[in-house]
């Protein structure tokens, strides 16, 4: 691919539109998540503002449902903010990894926007065609991925029934489908991609079977696994970026 | 425990944006050594590979085939370079007329 050429300034908006369509397949792929989050609050005894209040501040699926399943459970707050921290670590390699993407902007945009970053919207970032990211293209993603999210967990709360069966279960691949959208065409060009994939899909499958390591240390390690030891092996490859 | 939630909510989002937050604001990190930042690069698709897997093949509690098909559904309609939220829909149609099978 031919390197572009620096966009100039006015055509920052466009970044901006970019991001909120970018966002557009990660809000299909919340609405079913975050409507059964809604549900399933309730269930736990979780107030609507509660319910909302979570997902407004804590933004992140996997540890919002554990902590239902923990208040559910009656276990205590340190415990909760403790699994939620360790559910979570995993976007310190995220952003770390962002962070080589990233424009050169100021800190407090990268605080904002960095607020946002989730395993869905990082994807769609990291693996996007522009050569540097900016943080009018990462709030659009962002705030699209974000208000589908809270609307729905509300939603979800109010309607208080799920989907039907049929509908909710075929939603639920939503997610996964726009993770391999998302892969399959560097896989194309590339077979160190392959190779990290691969890797860290064989290595994660792998860990889910030790307890230990089926909440968020599973994907913090074999991503790392891979990222490191395919760095090494494939030493030669020449990268076409 | 209820009346103190709303502390413990605030409480998890804290511990959650501060991995989001600090590599982002806080490293000075300009200078990596290039294999450093050539395992940063690689972050990316494994972390895609480590989604995908083994999660896709437990949608349905019941039958690891349904997230079988549903991911080969996904990856033809990728691998014909449909745009991300049209191999989202395909996946999608096509899950759902297979419950109807």
């Amino acid at each position: 691919m031919l390197p572009s050429p620096a966009l100039p300034r006015e055509q920052t908006p466009a970044f901006w539109k970019k991001g909120l369509q970018a966002g557009l397949p990660i809000a299909i792929g919340y609405m079913p998540v975050a409507f059964t989050f809604g549900l399933l609050a309730k269930a736990a005894g979780l107030s609507l503002f509660e319910t909302v209040g979570m997902s407004i501040i804590v933004f992140a699926g996997a540890s919002q449902y554990i902590a239902l399943s923990m208040i559910a459970a009656a276990s205590g707050a340190a415990e909760l903010i403790l699994t939620t921290f360790i559910m979570n670590i995993r976007h310190l390699l995220m952003t770390a990894s962002l962070k080589e993407q990233a424009e050169d902007e100021p800190k407090w945009l990268k605080a904002i926007y960095a607020f946002f970053i989730t395993d869905e919207t990082f994807s769609v970032a990291a693996t996007s065609q522009e050569k540097k990211i900016n943080g009018s293209y990462l709030l659009g993603l962002g705030l699209v991925a974000y208000s589908c999210w809270v609307i729905f967990s509300g939603i979800g709360y109010v309607m208080g029934s799920g989907l039907p069966e049929s509908l909710q279960a075929s939603m639920g691949i939503a997610l996964y489908a726009m993770f391999i959208a998302l892969l399959v065409p560097a896989a194309k060009k590339s077979r160190k991609v392959i190779a990290l994939a691969g890797c860290a899909a064989v290595l994660n499958s792998l860990f889910s079977f030790i307890p230990v390591l089926s909440g968020g240390w599973g994907i913090i390690l074999s991503t790392l696994i891979a990222a490191v030891s395919i760095e090494f092996f494939v030493k030669g490859d020449e990268r076409n970026e | 425990m209820n009346d103190n939630l709303i502390w413990v909510i605030i409480g998890m989002g804290i511990v959650t944006y501060i991995p989001r937050m600090l590599p982002l604001v806080l490293f000075h990190t300009n200078n990596l050594h290039p294999r450093v930042q050539g395992i940063l690069k690689n972050v990316p698709f494994a972390i895609l590979g480590a989604l995908i897997f083994p999660g896709v093949l437990t949608i349905s509690p019941d039958s690891v085939l349904y997230g079988v098909i549903g991911a080969a559904a996904a990856f033809i309609a990728a691998w014909l370079n449909l745009n991300v939220i049209m191999v989202v829909l395909t996946s999608i149609l096509v899950l759902y007329g297979y419950t109807f099978l």
